[in-house]
C-alpha cells in the first residue's frame, strides 16, 4: 500500500493556492484573446483588453490577480489503496492553506456568519472529497470570490418545468447579477441529485475545461443554448454592455427522486483560478 | 469612448465634462472605504463629530486591498461591490463627496444625489487588481487601522483606468450598455 504523508499534502495546497490566485492559466488568456474577436462592444473589448494586462501584470510582479483570493475551496480524489500518514487530513489541508494565505501575501476573507469577526488566516477551507480507485490523490484548489459566490442559488424546481424551467432559472440568475459578479462570467449548473448534491454539481461543472462539451449530445446542446442566450442579454463584460457575457457554460447532472427536479446555479467570475496537482 | 485625463480634487467644471461610458485615467488621491468604515462615517456624522478626512472635493474607492508583499506599495487593489455602501452615499454626497469608484450597479437614491449633488460614480474593472496596482504609486493608513482590510487608506494614483458609470445628467453606462447590444 502507497503511503502519502500529510507534509507533502500540506505544502502541495500551499504551493497550489499561491499559483491559482497570481498565475492565470493559458487557457483562461486563450479564452481572453478569442473573446476580444467575439465582442462586439468598443468598451467590452477595452475590459477584455484589461483583463489580459492584469493577468501578465499579476505573473510579472508575482501578486494577486484579484484582491479576493477568496475561499480555500479544495476538491480531493483520493485514491482507494492509498495510506495517509501524518496528521489528519483535514487539518492538513487546513495548514496549507494557512501557509499559503500568508506567505502569498493573499487576502484573508473567510469571517463569522453573524459577528463578521475574520478568521485570520483563510480557514477553514471548503473542502469536498471524493474515494476513487487507485493510489494517487488529486488535489484541485478553487478559490471562489464573494462576488461572484452571492449569485448562486438552488432551486427546487417542479418536474413538469423540465428543460424551460432550468433554461428561465438560469437566465434569471444571470440578469439578477448582471454586473456585480464581475462578467464575463462562466456558468455551472447542477441538474438532479438532491438539494445539497446539485449545489455540489454545480461547482464540480466550473471545473470542467473551457469549450468542452458534455457527453450528453443533448445536455451539450443545452450549454451552447444556454450560452447563446446568456450573451444575447446584453450585459458584456462588467456589465458595460456587450456580446460576450459569458465565457462558457457548463452542465452536470445525475439522476434525481421522482417528485423532484433539483437545480442549482454556481457563478464563476472572470478570474477563474484552478490549478490542480497528483501526488 | 472618449477618453479622459482628470486629476483630484474634483471640481464641478470637470465633472460637467464626464459622460457615462467615457474612459478616464484618473491621477491625484483618493481614499478606500467599505462597509464597516461607511458606518462609521454615519455613526460619527449622527455625532456631530468630524470625520477622519475632509470629503470636500474627494473620492472614495470601495477596495479592500491585499496585502502588499514586501517592496511594493500595495498588493491588488480591485473595486468591491457598491451596492452594499448604498445607504450611505447620499449622506456623504450631501457634505460635499464628489466622486466614487467601485463596480456594480447603484440604488436610485445614489443616482439622484449623484445628480443633485454635481457627483460622479466610476467602474474600476472588477478583477483586474493587479492592473490597478500598478496606477497606486503611495498608499498611507489614515483612519480606523484597527479595521483591517477595510481602514481607511490614501491613495496616491497615477493615471488610474477608470469608466464613467453615472454621470450628472442621469445615464447610466449598465442600462445604455445593455439596452444597446440585447438582442
Amino acid at each position: 500500500m502507497r503511503e502519502i504523508h500529510t507534509d507533502e499534502i500540506i505544502s502541495v495546497i500551499e504551493r497550489l493556492f499561491i499559483d491559482a490566485n497570481i498565475n492565470l492559466s493559458d487557457e483562461m488568456l486563450a479564452r481572453f484573446t478569442r473573446a476580444i474577436d467575439e465582442e462586439k462592444s468598443p468598451v467590452g473589448k477595452e475590459v477584455l483588453r484589461e483583463l489580459i494586462n492584469n493577468a501578465e501584470i499579476a505573473k510579472k510582479e508575482q501578486i494577486p490577480i484579484c484582491q479576493d483570493t477568496g475561499l480555500a475551496v479544495t476538491f480531493l480524489e483520493i485514491g482507494q489503496d492509498i495510506h495517509i500518514t501524518g496528521s489528519n487530513l483535514e487539518d492538513a489541508v487546513a495548514e496549507g492553506v494557512r501557509r499559503g494565505y500568508r506567505n502569498g501575501y493573499l487576502r484573508k476573507s473567510c469571517c463569522d456568519p453573524f459577528t463578521r469577526k475574520n478568521t485570520g488566516d483563510n480557514t477553514p477551507p471548503i473542502i469536498h472529497t471524493k474515494i476513487v480507485p487507485g493510489e494517487h490523490i488529486r488535489i484541485v484548489v478553487l478559490p471562489k470570490g464573494g462576488g461572484s459566490e452571492n449569485y448562486g442559488e438552488v432551486r427546487m424546481l417542479v418536474p413538469s418545468q423540465g428543460r424551460e424551467g432550468v433554461k428561465s432559472f438560469v437566465l434569471e440568475m444571470v440578469k439578477k447579477g448582471g454586473p456585480n459578479p464581475c462578467p464575463p462570467i462562466i456558468v455551472g449548473v447542477g441538474i438532479g441529485g438532491n438539494f445539497e448534491m446539485s449545489a455540489i454539481l454545480s461547482k464540480e461543472a466550473l471545473m470542467v475545461p473551457m469549450g468542452q462539451r458534455n457527453n450528453d449530445p443533448a445536455m451539450a446542446e443545452f450549454e451552447l443554448e444556454l450560452l447563446e442566450e446568456i450573451n444575447k442579454t446584453g450585459i458584456g463584460p462588467q456589465g458595460y454592455g456587450g456580446t460576450v457575457t459569458a465565457l462558457d457554460v457548463h452542465i452536470k447532472t445525475m439522476p434525481c427522486h421522482i417528485a423532484s427536479l433539483p437545480v442549482a446555479v454556481n457563478i464563476q467570475c472572470h478570474a477563474h483560478r484552478k490549478k490542480e496537482a497528483i501526488l | 469612448m472618449d477618453i479622459k485625463i482628470i486629476t483630484t480634487p474634483l471640481d464641478d467644471e470637470v465633472i460637467k465634462g464626464l459622460r457615462a461610458g467615457d474612459k478616464v485615467f484618473l491621477t491625484g488621491f483618493i481614499y478606500t472605504a467599505r462597509d464597516a468604515a461607511h458606518k462609521r462615517f454615519i455613526d460619527a456624522i449622527e455625532r456631530n463629530e468630524p470625520l477622519p478626512i475632509d470629503l470636500n472635493g474627494q473620492i472614495i474607492y470601495y477596495c479592500g486591498p491585499s496585502p502588499a508583499p514586501p517592496g511594493k506599495v500595495i498588493g491588488a487593489c480591485g473595486p468591491t461591490t457598491s451596492s452594499r455602501m448604498d445607504a450611505y452615499s447620499p449622506r456623504l454626497l450631501s457634505l460635499g463627496l464628489k466622486g466614487m469608484i467601485g463596480k456594480g450597479k447603484r440604488s436610485q437614491a445614489v443616482r439622484e444625489a449623484i445628480t443633485k449633488y454635481n457627483a460622479v460614480y466610476f467602474g474600476a474593472t472588477g478583477g483586474a487588481g493587479a492592473l490597478l496596482s500598478k496606477s497606486v504609486v503611495s498608499s498611507e493608513v489614515i483612519a480606523y487601522e484597527d479595521l483591517g482590510p477595510e481602514a481607511i487608506v490614501k491613495l496616491g494614483v497615477d493615471k488610474m483606468p477608470l469608466f464613467v458609470i453615472n454621470d450628472i445628467y442621469g445615464n447610466d453606462l449598465y442600462e445604455m450598455g445593455t439596452a444597446q447590444y440585447k438582442t
